[in-house]
């Protein structure tokens, strides 16, 4: 297991999803508040290359021992990578939810959807405030 | 501002850095470190349960025996003092109230009912109960901790007197462990040999301690690992493959029923299943590509719907998906080949033989 960090290079979606955004490009993965609520991943059901993922929407499930999981899509825009290392290892979300356990790449179709994201401050605002 | 209940050993569990969840109204410690771990720790050297949310019923008085005999579906005049039996509850129509372990002592019984059951068991039992037989709950004050694994005597006999090894599958005794008085029986519901110890309730604090401070010292293990340890064996649970819709025999539990001498609720009816067959039965499944099974699935053969899965699980000891389903009985042969459909994806499956794993809760303990 993984200590809980929130980077501040990412932008969060309130389903505990991460975006790495590099121009057009964005990379996904669940946060690590999302990886220990779950527990141990056993299982990550992925998107095909080529897939199109819509924000908000669900674009595959990670499962654990006792419960699954949609994961849902920070932004919109088609599917150009598929991490294959966390479909045969997929307890690399738990160890490593912001590197090696990242989900899938994306070409985004609407880059003014990330607006709508929260900054680490925010989310991890918003934590505190499902704790309370 | 939360009305859930609390063992005994709640501080002990959340020290341990458990997630606590909420089950049958408490709060409960579904893993510790991780179920896969907990559940493979009790595979091949010993975990701890706490299990105080179980039921506890006594039934005491002249004719309990008789009572019982008249009340539960297995035959209970087949145990003595000492001995412990699987049996179920029967409703009027054969219907499950419950499945329990039935312990024969000295001068009562003692019944260990599921959490979620308690009231439903007393209901039921204090309803047929003549005059003169008492039933007391006694679940309030009782402790109760699983210890479970092939290394299960080597944590337990320094603490224990006297010491545990005599004690055969299903057998139960008096015994103090850590200074407790303790009700120590050959029992569990992992399919690794073990005890579950019940106690007064503030006292187990003290045995679970002691059995952490042995030196072949258990893991402790949540209900997470529970639930995948029985599944593999094949045991049912409540809720999942047990219910009033179904007496047991199509859950494959003739065998704790005994319709030789019958006389219980449902015994004609189950006698009439036994001998015609039921439209589905109870099998294990495991699926032969990646993917899990999960309870509520339906079990496909070329597109029919034929069956629906009970319990599913990735199987932490085999690595693959598993399952219980009740499946029509022509495809409920061994080696059957079926689909499990996980929400919109069929996924290739196989009837399978139970228990899923080379384990067996009868096995001598390690010397």
């Amino acid at each position: 297991m993984s200590d809980e960090t929130y980077p501040a290079d990412l932008r969060y979606h309130p389903e505990h999803d991460w975006a790495r955004v590099e121009g057009d490009e964005a990379t996904f993965g669940v946060t690590w508040y999302a990886q220990d609520a779950l527990g141990e991943v056993v299982y990550y059901d992925p998107p095909a290359v080529g897939d199109t993922v819509t924000a908000g929407s669900s674009y595959g499930e990670l499962e654990s021992v006792k419960a699954v999981s949609d994961i849902i899509s920070p932004a919109s825009g088609e599917v150009i990578a598929v991490n294959d290392k966390v479909s045969d290892a997929p307890e690399l979300v738990n160890s490593d939810p912001y590197g090696d356990g990242w989900l899938i790449k994306v070409r985004l179709s609407d880059p003014s959807e990330l607006d709508a994201l929260m900054d680490e401050a925010a989310y991890r605002a918003y934590l505190q405030g499902l704790a309370g | 501002m939360s009305d859930l209940k609390r063992t005994s050993l709640y501080d002990a569990h959340a020290s341990a850095g458990a997630k606590i969840v909420d089950f049958a109204g408490w709060e409960m410690p579904v893993e510790y470190l991780g179920v896969r771990a907990e559940h493979l720790a009790v595979r091949e050297r010993c975990g701890l349960f706490d299990v105080s949310h179980m039921g506890q019923i006594e039934v005491v008085g002249p004719g309990a025996r008789d009572f019982l005999q008249a009340t539960l579906t297995n035959d209970i005049t087949r145990i003595g003092p000492g001995q412990a039996q699987y049996t179920l509850l029967p409703d009027d129509d054969g219907g499950v109230i419950d499945d329990l372990l039935a312990y024969a002592l000295l001068d009562r019984f003692l019944l260990v009912v599921n959490a979620s059951n308690i009231q439903a068991c007393l209901d039921r039992i204090t309803a047929l109960a003549p005059a003169g037989i008492e039933v007391i709950d006694r679940s309030p004050g009782t402790g109760m901790l699983a210890l479970q694994g092939p290394a299960w005597a080597k944590a337990l006999t320094p603490i224990s007197s006297p010491e545990p090894f005599s004690l055969q599958y299903m057998e139960a005794t008096e015994a103090t462990v850590a200074g407790v008085p303790c009700l120590v029986a050959r029992t569990g519901y992992t399919g690794e040999p073990g005890v579950e110890i019940m106690c007064d309730a503030g006292q187990a604090p003290a045995i679970w301690d002691a059995l952490m401070g042995t030196p072949d010292r258990p893991d402790p293990a949540g209900l997470g690992a529970r639930d995948t340890l029985r599944l593999e064996m094949g045991y049912p649970l409540y809720g999942n493959e047990l219910s009033r819709d179904r007496t047991p025999i199509p859950a494959g539990l003739k065998w704790a029923c005994d319709l030789k001498h019958g006389g219980f609720p449902g015994a004609e009816r189950m006698q009439r299943e036994a001998e015609q067959g039921t439209p589905e039965r109870l099998v294990g499944i495991m699926l032969t590509e990646k993917g899990i099974p999960r309870g509520g699935c339906p079990v496909l053969v070329d597109g029919q719907q034929v069956g629906t899965v009970t319990s599913g699980t990735l199987s932490p000891s085999l690595g693959v998906g598993a399952g219980l389903a009740y499946v029509s009985a022509e495809h409920a042969e061994r080696g059957t080949r079926l689909q499990v459909d996980v929400r919109g994806k069929p996924k290739a499956a196989e009837v399978v033989t139970l228990p899923m794993v080379d384990s067996s809760p009868r096995k001598e303990h390690h010397s």
